[in-house]
């Protein structure tokens, strides 16, 4: 039943936050011309890169995302403009704050992809999975949600023992 | 309780080779909010859609879920059908298990989780879909041509015919484009410009149709239906208006300077209309190379006009107009010769700058004036073949005005060679090569002609038997590559390969013609950007569709015409021109326009005018407004959203501190309850 895809001990989990108007196209450029790629991304339409908000992803990581990736418009190509602008600046600083609270930053992927890079697609998301499956499991993210929670649990099991 | 529809599409065998629709139906049913699901072979079939509108109205259903193909495919299908089923179409969504699933997973058990996935998120998502309304506009039913070749021309007169006002904007001081500057056409061979100017003179006498010549779009803002174009109308340094295209003032004009249009192989006036058909016929002066403008000397031509019409103290005229569509037809020019080897400038493609101003242009190596004068490009042939040309129509070589007895074509310069030229076949240099030989032999009649060729390529009516013809009318057509041009005395010595016969060929020839590639115009990219259209890595302009929507451009209300968009001939200019046309009376032929509902809209309560969503707008559609209480004094500020002029790009929702405002269709809401049904689950 299963064919091609190789099973690997751990299959990262990854979220896509992408803009309509090049990397949604360019991902069903991608589906037209039935290349191959990796099936562990999941990708939410947005209207521009500039309207992803970095909740989202924290929101990612909190649903237990280990990988989260934001991909727009190359600059200058914007369809608002100066949406991926916004954008950029946005993940340059977020990236910091990612990396100040412990986040590894290579689980946050952001690249430019037009429309009609539907080759360069496939390549980012295989590296980025390959990328996310060396990192393996998110579990720094999952420690930092509570970290009381695992104290409690496991003084909770010590009062049984 | 929501009460949503899933319907999951097999697309035949397209998605259900790869994905199990049954179970993904079935994950989808246990589903909290989910009443009703479907497998069906084709969702998007006649019976298909017939099924999905008995299931909203049996089930009174709130929300609709269709695990299909991309919702650019037929997002607009499910939502009409929506619709006329009585539920409102933004409440249905399509979650993309085709060219995001099964097309591109060759693993069942990995696409059945992700197809699974996907449409889980995209359940929680509909929860929180609200209903809109579509907004109702008004629009501008005049359009905007940009480029006056045979493109424009055609666009223009399309629609003034049909009743459309048009407007058309070109660069140059006369209408025409390159296709001016042809002799003559294949396959026909009838004459360029015996075909061209009648077309330019209905133009000119068409009472809806406006010319702006020497003029240039400065910006454009606005969305489909409702463009504002600030177009820049460059001194002419002659009042359109009285002048009556006499012809006294470039006639007695004592200074001369390279004429453009001629490809620089004549001298034109420094006061000059580019050629003598020119519509509209008022000259323009050259002020970069008028010694009234320079040393403040001259001034002749203003003593001998009749009207007195010459004002030479005439600035830059800013023009704002409005308009319901535009259609671009900026058209192409010839790739520079870049090759040492053919006595051209060895400087790669790549480091010639994109938009140049006029000194770099200048100094941009040109085959006339390089190492090996006699070496031109099909459009200086042309220049030199026509009948109105530098030489009347015989064809004379550059250097010494003699007739050349051997000339060598070479076919393919820079076109499918992607090493220093593009990638790309310009699929017109095969023919006018072709037609080039012919109108040699009709010239010189013991002449000799030999075309150097990769392949011939003449897909097209009466292409090939065209070609048939040249060789027969004396051409020899020899199959191989040209490694270099050298200067032998007063000719120049041809060194090149036949590939069939395997063996060095050397030919003497006075007159080397390259056919060089057919490139955008230097300034298109920069030009894309201020209209605000996608482009290819070429500079072409990108259509909607490759196959299906051929004349949009990325834009709504943009249309593409000729070689802009891609290389061309002029059969299939025109028939786009025609089809552009064509899509613009589409538009116009409805009272009002319907916009999609996904804009931005305020809470009042809670916006605490930061007012950061104004500074990102790049529409500039949000601006202050006042809310008073009853008495009617101003109790506080908050954003308000001009829906006409929103384009829903959600940057403000993004800035919003207070999350007060929202960009409708793309909520908060909306996005995490996708973040939160998401799973990953591999198999």
């Amino acid at each position: 039943m299963s064919k091609g895809i190789v099973r690997h001990d751990f299959e990262p989990k990854i979220m896509g936050f992408v803009c309509k108007w090049c990397t949604y196209s360019g991902a069903d450029l991608a589906g037209t011309s039935r290349m191959d790629y990796s099936p562990h991304v999941r990708m939410v339409r947005l209207p521009c890169s500039g309207r992803i908000d970095p909740q989202f992803v924290i929101k990612a990581f909190e649903q237990g995302a280990d990988g989260v990736i934001i991909s727009g418009c190359h600059p200058g190509d914007c369809h608002y403009n100066e949406g991926n602008y916004y954008a950029r600046r946005r993940n340059l600083a977020f990236r910091n704050l990612m990396e100040f609270n412990g986040i590894d930053i290579k689980r946050l992927e952001f690249s430019w992809i037009s429309a009609a890079e539907a080759i360069k697609f496939t390549q980012i998301i295989d590296k980025f999975t390959n990328q996310v499956r060396d990192l393996g499991p998110n579990e720094g993210y999952r420690a930092l949600l509570d970290p009381y929670a695992s104290r409690l649990v496991k003084s909770s099991e010590e009062s049984a023992a | 309780m929501a009460k949503i529809g899933v319907f999951v599409c097999q697309c035949g065998n397209n998605i259900a080779r790869t994905v199990d629709t049954a179970d993904v139906a079935k994950d989808a049913s246990e589903q909290s909010g989910v009443v009703f699901v479907e497998d069906y072979k084709f969702m998007c079939s006649a019976p298909g859609q017939e099924a999905f509108k008995k299931a909203i109205r049996d089930h009174d259903l709130d929300g609709c879920i269709v695990s299909a193909c991309s919702p650019k495919m037929h997002e607009a299908t499910f939502r009409n059908a929506a619709e006329a089923a009585g539920l409102n179409p933004f409440k249905v969504e399509i979650a993309n298990i085709r060219e995001q699933c099964s097309w591109v997973h060759n693993d069942k058990e990995i696409g059945t989780a992700k197809s699974k996935d996907l449409t889980r998120m995209m359940i929680q998502r509909v929860k929180y879909n609200r209903p809109l309304e579509r907004y109702r506009m008004t629009m501008t039913k005049r359009a905007l041509i940009l480029g006056g070749g045979i493109a424009g021309i055609q666009a223009a007169l399309d629609l003034a015919n049909a009743g459309t006002p048009v407007t058309i904007v070109e660069k140059e001081p006369s209408l025409g484009g390159n296709m001016a500057r042809l002799s003559e056409t294949f396959p026909t061979l009838d004459c360029s410009q015996c075909i061209l100017t009648p077309k330019m003179v209905e133009v000119q006498n068409h009472p809806l149709i406006t010319i702006r010549a020497f003029a240039e779009l400065e910006k454009l803002d606005g969305y489909i239906g409702n463009f504002k174009a600030t177009i820049r109308q460059k001194a002419k340094s002659v009042i359109d208006k009285d002048c009556t295209g006499c012809g006294d003032c470039w006639e007695k004009c004592p200074f001369t300077v390279e004429s453009e249009f001629d490809m620089n192989l004549i001298k034109r006036k420094v006061i000059y209309i580019p050629f003598p058909q020119a519509v509209p016929t008022v000259p323009v002066i050259d002020r970069a190379n008028c010694p009234k403008f320079l040393k403040d000397k001259c001034g002749i031509c203003a003593d001998v006009c009749g009207p007195d019409c010459i004002d030479f103290t005439q600035e830059d005229e800013i023009i704002e107009e409005e308009f319901g569509a535009v259609i671009v037809a900026t058209g192409f020019e010839l790739m520079p010769n870049v090759y040492k080897e053919y006595g051209g400038s060895s400087m790669p493609q790549h480091l010639i700058p994109k938009k140049m101003n006029k000194k770099q242009r200048a100094a941009q190596p040109r085959s006339t004036s390089g190492r090996l004068p006699d070496v031109i490009n099909g459009l200086e042939f042309e220049r030199l073949a026509s009948a109105s040309g530098p030489t009347g129509g015989e064809i004379r070589r550059p250097s010494d005005g003699k007739k050349p007895k051997t000339v060598v074509f070479i076919a393919c310069v820079g076109s499918r060679d992607a090493s220093k030229g593009v990638e790309y076949c310009s699929k017109i240099c095969c023919m006018y090569t072709a037609k080039h030989t012919m109108l040699y032999n009709h010239s010189v009649d013991d002449g000799k002609a030999y075309v150097f060729y990769m392949d011939i390529r003449a897909g097209g009516k009466g292409y090939e038997e065209f070609i048939n013809r040249a060789q027969d009318e004396g051409a020899e057509y020899i199959r191989g590559r040209v490694s270099a041009l050298r200067k032998k005395g007063d000719k120049i010595l041809v060194k090149g390969a036949d590939t069939l016969q395997g063996c060095a060929v050397e030919i003497e020839a006075d007159m080397v013609v390259l056919a060089t590639a057919m490139v955008p115009q230097a300034d298109a990219i920069d030009f894309a950007k201020t209209l605000g259209i996608s482009y290819d890595k070429h500079g072409f302009y990108s259509e909607q569709h490759p196959k299906l929507m051929p004349v949009d451009s990325s834009t709504g209300g943009i249309y593409l015409a000729g070689a802009c968009q891609g290389v061309k001939d002029v059969p299939e200019t025109v028939a786009q021109a025609s089809a552009a046309a064509s899509k613009v009376m589409q538009l116009f032929s409805k009272e009002e326009l319907m916009r999609e509902p996904e804009v931005a809209i305020v809470d009042k309560e809670h916006c605490m005018n930061c007012w950061d969503c104004v500074t990102v707008c790049p529409y500039l559609a949000i601006s202050p407004e006042e809310v008073k209480d009853r008495n009617g004094n101003v109790v506080k500020m908050v954003a308000n959203v001009n829906p006409g002029l929103c384009q829903g790009c959600g940057l403000c929702n993004t800035v919003c501190r207070s999350k007060s405002i929202e960009l409708q269709g793309y909520t908060d809401q909306q996005v995490y309850a996708q973040i939160t049904a998401f799973e990953g689950a591999f198999v």
